[in-house]
């Protein structure tokens, strides 16, 4: 039980002003009753410099991602939900469980409070789910016009329970990939949520935490090699980097791709390689082949990889490139994403 | 999803594949070119060409709109943009493009304001959405896209829109299919036509090409299984005898055309007396300006435009590309001084560009020796 505060703070203001990130009593009222409030846990409570946290035996993950996503909040989620998983799932494919975030926030002028509120609370309810505590966090105002209502930036540690080495350099050829669900929801919920397309549908952006995921495939030790989070550049850049990275060739069956069909068809009047397009809770991995059929099953046991499937094998030839059967029965290389079709989905 | 699987139904293209063998003389390769970018893409796309036999070599030709338009005029569409209170929109593709002083996107970065638009109707929203600014569109593209920018035209005007313009680089099909059906040493014996420029021009306006020089078309849509069907037809005329325009894009394309968007075409524009296109040269009658009626939206006359010529880098061999004279990788900076990434010659810039879509989908096929970047 938290300790009951002697006073409890207020916050009259209806809209983010410049008085707000200059250092004072508005900045003091901004942090304890909204920030402090919504996030609410044990390590932010003292509101001190620094968040101090228990040691943690064994290695660490650290990592930072900035979020910038237009609009702010879109059909399956919001930018504080994706600042949340987003830094979870780079901790969790390194291996790690996820354990404290920091946030650092962008506020333009004149943003509604109680926009911001909703931003945050939808923060905290996804630190929950992730099992993380945004540990710190500052704020600065920036003059109206400066920025799109909010960014976001969050760093996290995470630790490493377990002595598994993972990365491109230990894939080996005959391994097999494994994709967690289907593909490209995030980037093309956000495209059409902003509306300049004037396309409607039913698409809902997959953003949800992948550390369960994770920690799953982790009990199959070292049949485990490498996980990504296919987010910017979608799948096809994760896994041309593990193929550029790997000195390795990586061959994907197009017919066991899945996207939804709403994504799919939105897809085809852009003319977007769903392939190409961010995905936000989803996990790649590849593991020996041996283990596939168990991490199938580990994976398809939770509800956010029901859908998981094999996608692809490992092969040696030709190194360094990632092939695509096509379901029409020829083939063609997946190179990396030159230029970016969607700018700002994350 | 209904309209798009039965095109790309694997049962179907194998069934395709088998009569195109049939259809073919052991050792005797047939070279047909595809004319339209969205062909080319397709192919690779799908690994098309790995199922059609060592007889049929498919030649990739000039339709892709972004990658005929001369590094002059993208300096034009720079000094736009680079107008104080101007914005420029344009689609996608052409952002990249590079030009004398660099690309629209690197203009951007610098200071001018460039926008994506997926349409000129879009432009012109947003003309009205900020009246303080003045919007131009830099019009690209073949018959395909002439009529939204024809019907963006009649809009303005009937709305007196009083901020905006549009830039004015269409260009036909007819001069450049006839460029390289000229070609001393014509490497192309058979066409797959346009789909989309023909939804509005008609199939037969490509009658010229078996009557004037003996080569058979087949317009064609662009999923997998259409443009399969495409080559088959090709070949069978070939066996029957038969040089003709036949048209397999038949849930779309007319005979005759679309009398409406050519209408509003010929409203709103009128042709050129010549124009430059990057790797064929200047052609006469080849592209549409502004008709004068329109002369207060007609970007040319309210700016003070450069209008230089800019020759191509020495290197690219973009033009030999475009006519079918040289393969993608023959090119001596193929995917080394020029690749997607750092495009030289505009076949590199747009994924329809011949280029650019063997080097990211095709440059495996390449005997080993001669593969880059692999």
């Amino acid at each position: 039980m938290p300790e009951p505060r002697r006073r409890r703070p207020v916050l009259r203001d209806e809209r983010i002003t410049l008085a707000h990130g200059a250092g004072g009593k508005a900045t003091r009222d901004l942090v304890e009753a909204l920030f402090a409030e919504e996030l609410d846990n044990e390590a932010l409570a003292p509101l001190g410099d620094s968040a101090v946290v228990p040691s943690v035996a064994g290695r660490l993950a650290v990592t930072t991602d900035s979020y910038v996503v237009r609009p702010l909040e879109f059909p399956g989620g919001d930018i504080g939900e994706l600042a949340v998983y987003g830094t979870v799932n780079d901790l969790a494919v390194a291996g790690a469980r996820p354990l404290w975030l920091s946030a650092g926030f962008v506020l333009e002028e004149g943003l509604p409070v109680a926009r911001l509120r909703g931003l945050v609370a939808s923060m905290a309810d996804a630190a929950r789910r992730a099992g993380v505590a945004v540990a710190a966090g500052d704020t600065k105002v920036v003059e109206r016009g400066k920025a799109d209502g909010l960014y976001v930036t969050t760093s996290g540690v995470g630790a490493l329970e377990h002595d598994l080495a993972l990365g491109p350099e230990q894939v080996r050829p005959g391994d097999r990939v494994l994709l967690s669900g289907t593909l490209a929801d995030h980037g093309m919920a956000v495209m059409i949520a902003r509306g300049d397309l004037r396309l409607e549908g039913d698409v809902v952006s997959d953003t949800a935490p992948v550390h369960e995921l994770t920690a799953a495939l982790l009990r199959l030790g070292d049949a485990v090699r490498w996980m990504r989070d296919p987010t910017r550049g979608g799948l096809a850049t994760a896994l041309a980097e593990l193929a550029s990275q790997s000195g390795l060739a990586v061959r994907v069956r197009e017919a066991a791709l899945l996207v939804r069909p709403a994504v799919r068809a939105a897809c085809e009047i852009l003319g977007i390689d769903p392939l190409y397009v961010a995905n936000e809770g989803k996990l790649v991995a590849v593991v020996d082949a041996g283990a596939a059929a168990d991490a199938l099953a580990l994976l398809r046991a939770d509800p956010l990889g029901a859908d998981a499937a094999e996608i692809g094998t490992v092969e040696s030839e030709p190194p360094g490139l990632v092939l695509l059967d096509t379901t029409l029965g020829g083939s063609r290389i997946v190179d990396v994403l030159v230029g970016d079709p969607l700018p700002r989905i994350c | 999803m209904k309209y798009v699987d039965e095109y790309r139904d694997p049962e179907l293209a194998r069934g395709l594949a088998a009569e195109i063998r049939s259809l073919v003389t052991p050792g005797e390769v047939v070279r047909v070119m595809e004319i339209c970018g969205g062909h080319t893409h397709a192919i690779y796309r799908h690994g098309l060409e790995e199922l059609l036999p060592p007889e049929v070599e498919l030649v990739h030709g000039p339709g892709c709109p972004v990658c005929v338009i001369p590094m002059g005029r993208v300096d034009d569409a720079i000094a736009i943009a680079e107008t104080e209170g101007v914005t420029l929109a344009t689609f996608g593709d052409m952002l990249r493009v590079p030009g004398g002083r660099g690309s629209l996107l690197e203009a951007n970065a610098r200071g001018a304001d460039v926008r994506m638009v997926y349409s000129p109707l879009d432009a012109l929203e947003l003309a009205r959405q900020e009246p303080e600014r003045h919007v131009c569109f830099f019009a690209i593209g073949f018959e395909t896209t002439a009529p939204a920018t024809a019907v963006t035209l009649l809009r303005a005007r009937a709305a007196r829109v009083p901020n905006f313009s549009v830039f004015c680089n269409h260009v036909l099909i007819e001069p450049p299919l006839r460029a390289i059906l000229e070609t001393p040493g014509l490497r192309v014996d058979a066409f797959v036509g346009p789909g989309h420029v023909s939804s509005v021009i008609g199939t037969d306006a490509y009658r010229f090409i078996p009557e004037e020089y003996g080569r058979p078309i087949v317009v064609s849509a662009f999923e997998p299984v259409d443009l399969l069907q495409s080559i088959a037809m090709l070949l069978r005329q070939r066996v029957d005898g038969r040089c003709e325009v036949e048209n397999q894009y038949t849930r779309v394309v007319r005979r005759e055309g679309n009398a409406r968007a050519l209408a509003a075409i010929a409203e709103t524009m009128e042709a050129r007396e010549d124009f430059e296109w990057r790797g064929l040269g200047p052609l006469p009658r080849s592209a549409l300006r502004i008709r004068d009626e329109l002369a207060a939206v007609d970007a040319e006359r309210l700016f003070a435009l450069p209008g230089a010529r800019i020759e191509d880098p020495k290197a690219c061999r973009c033009g030999e590309v475009l006519t079918g004279q040289l393969k993608p990788w023959e090119c001596g900076v193929f995917g080394t001084a020029c690749t997607p990434e750092r495009p030289l010659g505009t076949c590199m810039v747009s994924s329809e560009g011949a280029c650019a879509a063997f080097f990211s989908y095709g440059r495996l096929r390449l005997p080993r020796e001669a593969r880059v970047g692999a």
